[in-house]
C-alpha cells in the first residue's frame, strides 16, 4: 500500500497534469501486474465489491475513535468525504505493514466469506497497521468513488507511456464492462487481441463550447449541424445477435431502455451508432423530465414504457459491417448512417438526427434561436472532413449552445457547502415576489468565484435571521441573476416551477430586492418554453 | 422563566463578570470591552490579528509585546502596555494578561469581580513553537474559549514532522530548479515558519510579512535572515530561492516573477483534502497557530473552569459534546463573534 498511497500523494501535491502523468507512468513502471490492474481499474471508475456497509463503518469508526456517532455524522458533511472523515478521526496507528494494494483488496474481498460479526475485527486490524493516508485509500476502497484528480485520459495517457502502446488502442481496450475479478493485466493491456468483448464501445468524441464567433470556423460548406439535443448521449452497439447501450459514463444501460434491443429486428449486425437517447412522442423529444423518469429505473414498467418511450437519433455510425469507422471523414460516415437508416419503418427505435442546411452562419444563427421549439439547447457544428476523435479535442466538433434562461431572484436561505468547499457557504435558496410575499422556487450551489463566496460568506454571517439545522434565513437583500437550461412543471414544488440547471449566472448587486422577478414572470417562462 | 420563580440569592442578581453585547465582550464592573467589532471607549486587546484589534477605539490595553504590531496596524492609537501577569484594576474588575501561545504577544485575559473569575481566551495554541511565549493555562470560573478547530478531524501533527515537510519540500524546488513559493499569514504564521526553516538558500519576504518581521526582531524575537523582495531584486540572482508571502500575494501579478515555482500553503485547513484542493496550491502544509481538538480540550479541562462559552468556529458542535461531557457550554450568538477567521479560512488572519 505504501507504494500507491506515495503515488496518490504525489498526485494529489500538485496540479501540474505533467507531474501527474509522470508519476502515474513511474508507478505502471514497477508495481506488480495485479497492482496495476487494480490502480487502473479503479482511476476508471470501479471498485471492489462493496464488503461492508457505510453505515456499519461509521459505527466501527466512531467506537474506535472513542466519539459518539453524531460526532462523526456532524464532521461528514464538513469534510466532504466519508473515507476521508474516517482516516482523520481514527488514532495513530500501532504499527505499520506494507502490504499490497491487491492484498488489501483481497482482504476486503475474504470479507464476504466471513460471519459478519467477526467482520470489525478484521476492518479495525486493517487501520491499527495503516497511517493516515493508507487508511483514506483503504476507506475509499470500500465507500468507492476513486475520485483523486485522476482523469481517466491521464490515466490512459501515463500507462501509454509506461507501456510504449498507442493511447488511442488504450483508450479502446479500457473502455467496456470488463472488471478486474474476470481479467489480468496482461488479457486487458498486453494480450493482442483482448477477449475481444462483444460489448466494447469506443471512446467517446466530445465537444467543446464554442465560445469564439461562429464565422471564425470559416466556410459554412465545410461544417455539418444538428440540433444540440437535451438528452442522454449513447452508443448502441449491433455485434454477435445482440444489442448493447452504453451510455456516456460507460454504464451498461441495455436493460433501461428495452426499446432500443429492437434495433436489431431492423438492422444488420457489425453496426455502431453514436447518437442521443430521448424520449419520443412520434415527432420530436418530449420535455427532459420525463426522460428523468426513465433514467433511475434499471426495470422499467410497462406503463412508462408506454408514456415515456425512449429512440435513439443517430448521428454517427462508428462501425459498418464490423468495420470501425472512425478514420473515415464525417462526411462519407453521415452518407452511410442514412443510407442504413432511411427505409427504417416508423417503430424502428432509431432514426438520423436530422441534418440543419445553412449557408451561411447568420441564417444558422436564426435557426439555433429556434432551437427550443424543436427541444434542443442548441446546435452542433461538425467538420465534414473530420474523422471520429476520441475523448475531447479542440477543432472538429463544437456545441454552440442557447443563451440560457435567467431570473432575477433574492436569497433567503443559505447553507455551509462540503469537501472543497466547508466552511463557506455555498448553498443557496432564492425566492421571487408574489404580491409581498417571496416564494422559494429553486437552489442553486455553482456560478460564484472563490472570492464571491468568500464575500458572501461573511455577509451571511453577520445577516443570518434564524437558524434551521444546518439552513440559515437571511435578510433578503441580494438580487442573484440565475440561468437555467429549461423550465417545467412541478407539483412537488411550493412554487409549482422545477428549473434544469439552475445555477447563479451574477451577482446583481446594482439591484435593489423589489426588481427582482415575481412568480408571474415564472409562470409566463414555462407557457412559452415548459 | 417561570414569573416569580426568580430566587432571592444575590449571586443569581448580580450581573455576570462579562455579558455579549453587540459591541463585543463587556465588563460592567470594569466598563470595558475585549476585543470588540464597534469603536468603544476602553478596549483590552488580546492580540494584534485584524478580527481581534479593530482601529477606532479610544483607549486601548494589550500587552507590551504586542503593542508594537498593533501601532503598526492600526496607525495612531492612545494605548497603554500591560506585563504578562500584571494586575491591574480597572473599576471594579481586576484583570491580568497570559500568554495565549498564539502568536508573539498574544494573551488570554483574566478579569476577576469580586472573587469570581472568567477568562477570555482570545485565540490561542496549546503547544510551544519555540517563538511566542508558551500558553499558560489560567484557573477560572468560567471561560471564554475560540473553538477555530473544534471538530475531532483536526489533530495536529508535531512541529517538527510538519517543519521536515516543508524543509524536504524546498530541497526538492531548489534540486529541480524551482522557487519554493509559501503562503502565509503576514503576523505570526510567517515568523513562525521562518524559524522552522533549515538555512539552506536565500529567504524571500512580501513586504507585509517583512514590515512585521522589522517589529518583531526589534522586539527582540529571534527570525533568520530575510530579503525583502522590492523591484529591484533580480529573481535570476536568487535561484532556488523560498518566497514568504500572504496568501492573497500569491495568486496576484507580485508573484509571477518567481518562476518556475512550486506553490505552497501552510494553515490547519489544509488538514482538509477538499480545502487543500480548493486553494489550488501544489502543497498544503497542516501547520496552525489555533489549538487542535486534542489542545482545546485541554485547555478546556486545565482552567478548571464549570462554565464555557464557545465562539469562533465549529461552536454548535464543539458546545454539545463539552455539554455531553458534563460541562455547562454555550454558543456565544455569532452575530456577538467577530468571524474573519471561519468566514473564510483561507484568506483570513488566523
Ligand atoms: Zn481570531
Ligand atoms: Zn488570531
Amino acid at each position: 500500500m505504501k507504494d500507491f498511497a506515495a503515488l496518490f500523494s504525489a498526485i494529489d501535491q500538485t496540479t501540474r497534469t505533467t507531474a501527474k502523468t509522470k508519476a502515474l507512468a513511474e508507478y505502471f513502471g514497477h508495481a506488480s501486474d495485479d497492482d496495476k490492474l487494480w490502480t487502473i481499474a479503479l482511476f476508471s471508475g470501479r471498485r471492489p465489491r462493496r464488503a461492508v456497509t457505510t453505515t456499519d463503518l461509521r459505527a466501527w469508526a466512531a467506537e474506535e475513535a472513542g466519539i459518539p456517532l453524531w460526532l462523526l455524522e456532524d464532521c461528514y458533511p464538513i469534510v466532504g468525504d466519508l473515507a476521508e472523515t474516517i482516516a482523520l478521526l481514527l488514532p495513530p496507528p500501532e504499527t505499520v505493514s506494507d502490504l499490497s494494494l491487491s492484498h488489501w483488496i483481497g482482504e476486503l474481498r475474504a470479507l464476504h466469506d466471513i460471519a459478519p460479526e467477526d467482520r470489525p475485527a478484521r476492518i479495525r486490524a486493517a487501520w491499527a497497521q495503516l497511517d493516515e493516508t493508507e487508511r483514506f485509500l483503504f476507506n475509499k476502497l470500500i465507500t468507492g468513488g476513486f475520485r483523486i484528480g485522476v482523469s481517466r485520459k491521464l490515466m490512459t495517457r501515463a500507462l501509454a507511456e509506461a507501456t510504449g502502446q498507442d493511447e488511442a488502442v488504450l483508450a479502446h481496450k479500457l473502455m467496456g464492462s470488463w472488471t478486474p475479478d474476470r481479467t489480468s493485466y496482461h488479457a486487458l493491456i498486453e494480450a493482442e487481441d483482448p477477449a475481444a468483448d462483444q460489448s466494447r464501445p469506443y471512446p467517446f468524441y466530445l465537444a467543446y463550447q464554442l465560445d469564439d464567433p461562429a464565422a471564425e470556423l470559416g466556410s459554412p460548406q465545410d461544417w455539418q449541424a444538428e440540433w444540440k439535443w437535451d438528452g442522454i448521449r449513447g452508443q448502441v452497439i449491433l455485434r454477435g445477435g445482440e444489442t448493447h447501450v452504453w451510455s456516456r459514463g460507460e454504464e451498461l444501460m441495455t436493460d433501461r431502455f428495452p426499446e432500443l434491443t429492437r434495433a436489431a429486428d431492423f438492422l444488420p449486425m457489425g453496426t455502431v451508432f453514436d447518437g442521443e437517447i430521448v424520449t419520443w412522442d412520434g415527432t420530436q423529444p418530449m420535455p427532459f423530465n420525463s426522460l428523468q423518469q426513465r433514467i433511475g429505473r434499471k426495470t422499467v414498467p410497462k406503463k412508462l414504457l408506454k408514456e415515456a418511450p425512449v429512440i435513439l437519433l443517430a448521428y454517427d455510425l462508428l462501425e459498418d459491417q464490423g468495420q470501425d469507422l472512425r478514420d473515415t471523414p464525417l462526411r462519407d460516415r453521415r452518407a452511410r448512417l442514412e443510407a442504413l437508416l432511411a427505409d427504417l419503418p416508423p417503430e424502428a427505435p432509431l432514426r438520423a438526427s436530422p441534418v440543419i442546411g445553412f449557408d451561411s452562419w447568420d441564417g444558422l444563427a436564426q435557426t439555433r434561436a429556434e432551437a427550443r421549439a424543436h427541444r434542443a439547447e442548441g446546435v452542433m457544428l461538425k467538420r465534414r472532413d473530420s474523422p471520429y476523435l476520441s475523448g475531447r479535442k479542440k477543432g472538429d466538433w463544437w456545441k454552440w449552445k442557447l443563451e440560457p434562461l435567467t431570473v432575477d431572484a433574492v436569497m433567503i436561505y443559505a447553507q455551509q457547502g462540503s469537501g472543497r468547499r466547508a466552511n463557506l457557504f455555498t448553498d443557496f435558496t432564492f425566492a421571487v415576489w408574489k404580491g409581498n410575499e417571496l416564494v422559494p422556487f429553486t437552489k442553486a450551489y455553482s456560478g460564484l468565484t472563490d472570492a464571491e463566496f468568500d464575500r458572501i460568506t461573511t455577509w451571511v454571517r453577520r445577516n443570518t435571521q434564524a437558524r434551521f439545522g444546518p439552513v440559515r434565513q437571511v435578510t433578503p437583500e441580494h438580487v442573484f441573476e440565475i440561468a437555467f437550461e429549461g423550465i417545467h412543471e412541478s407539483p412537488r414544488h411550493k412554487s409549482g416551477i422545477a428549473l434544469r440547471f439552475p445555477r447563479m449566472a451574477r451577482w446583481r448587486q446594482d439591484k435593489p430586492i423589489d426588481e427582482a422577478n415575481t412568480l408571474e414572470d415564472l409562470r409566463d417562462m414555462l407557457s412559452t418554453y415548459g | 422563566m417561570v414569573s416569580g420563580a426568580a430566587a432571592p440569592i444575590v449571586g443569581l442578581m448580580t450581573e455576570p463578570v462579562l455579558t455579549f453585547t453587540d459591541r463585543g465582550i463587556y465588563c460592567p464592573a470594569g466598563d470595558f470591552f475585549i476585543d470588540p467589532w464597534r469603536p468603544v471607549d476602553r478596549a483590552l486587546i488580546t492580540h494584534g490579528h485584524a478580527d481581534h484589534a479593530r482601529p477606532g477605539h479610544t483607549h486601548y490595553l494589550a500587552t507590551d509585546a504586542a503593542l508594537p504590531v498593533m501601532r503598526h496596524r492600526l496607525g495612531e492609537i492612545t494605548a497603554q502596555g500591560i506585563a504578562y501577569g500584571e494586575t491591574r484594576q480597572i473599576g471594579g474588575a481586576q484583570v491580568s494578561f497570559h500568554p495565549a501561545g498564539h502568536i508573539p504577544g498574544s494573551a488570554q485575559i483574566r478579569v476577576e469581580v469580586a472573587g469570581e473569575v472568567w477568562v477570555v481566551s482570545g485565540d490561542y495554541k496549546t503547544t510551544p513553537d519555540g517563538l511566542c511565549e508558551p500558553f499558560e493555562p489560567v484557573r477560572c470560573h468560567s471561560f471564554i474559549s475560540e473553538c477555530t478547530f473544534g471538530l475531532p478531524v483536526f489533530k495536529w501533527h508535531d512541529q517538527r514532522s510538519v517543519a521536515s515537510e516543508i524543509n524536504a519540500w524546498w530541497a526538492a524546488n531548489r534540486a529541480a530548479g524551482r522557487f519554493s513559493l509559501l503562503g502565509a499569514y503576514s503576523l505570526g504564521k510567517a515568523q513562525r515558519l521562518l524559524s522552522l526553516l533549515e538555512p539552506q538558500g536565500p529567504i524571500l519576504t512580501h513586504g507585509a510579512v517583512e514590515a512585521t518581521n522589522a517589529i518583531l526582531r526589534d522586539q527582540g524575537y529571534t527570525l533568520p535572515d530575510t530579503t525583502h523582495v522590492t523591484p529591484a531584486l533580480n529573481p535570476k540572482e536568487v535561484p532556488g530561492a523560498l518566497v514568504i508571502a500572504p496568501p492573497s500575494a500569491l495568486g496576484s501579478q507580485w508573484a509571477r516573477r518567481f518562476r518556475p515555482a512550486s506553490t505552497g500553503f501552510a494553515s490547519g485547513w489544509m488538514r482538509l483534502r477538499g480545502i487543500r484542493r480548493r486553494r489550488a496550491m501544489d502543497r498544503g502544509f497542516v501547520i496552525s497557530d489555533h489549538a487542535d481538538w486534542d489542545g482545546l480540550h485541554a485547555a478546556i479541562r486545565d482552567t478548571g473552569a464549570e462554565n464555557i462559552y464557545v465562539t469562533h468556529g465549529y461552536t454548535d458542535i464543539f458546545a454539545r459534546w463539552l455539554n455531553e461531557r458534563g460541562w455547562n457550554a454555550q454558543v456565544v450568538p455569532t452575530e456577538f463573534g467577530g468571524e474573519e477567521e471561519d468566514s473564510a479560512p483561507a484568506e483570513a488572519a488566523e
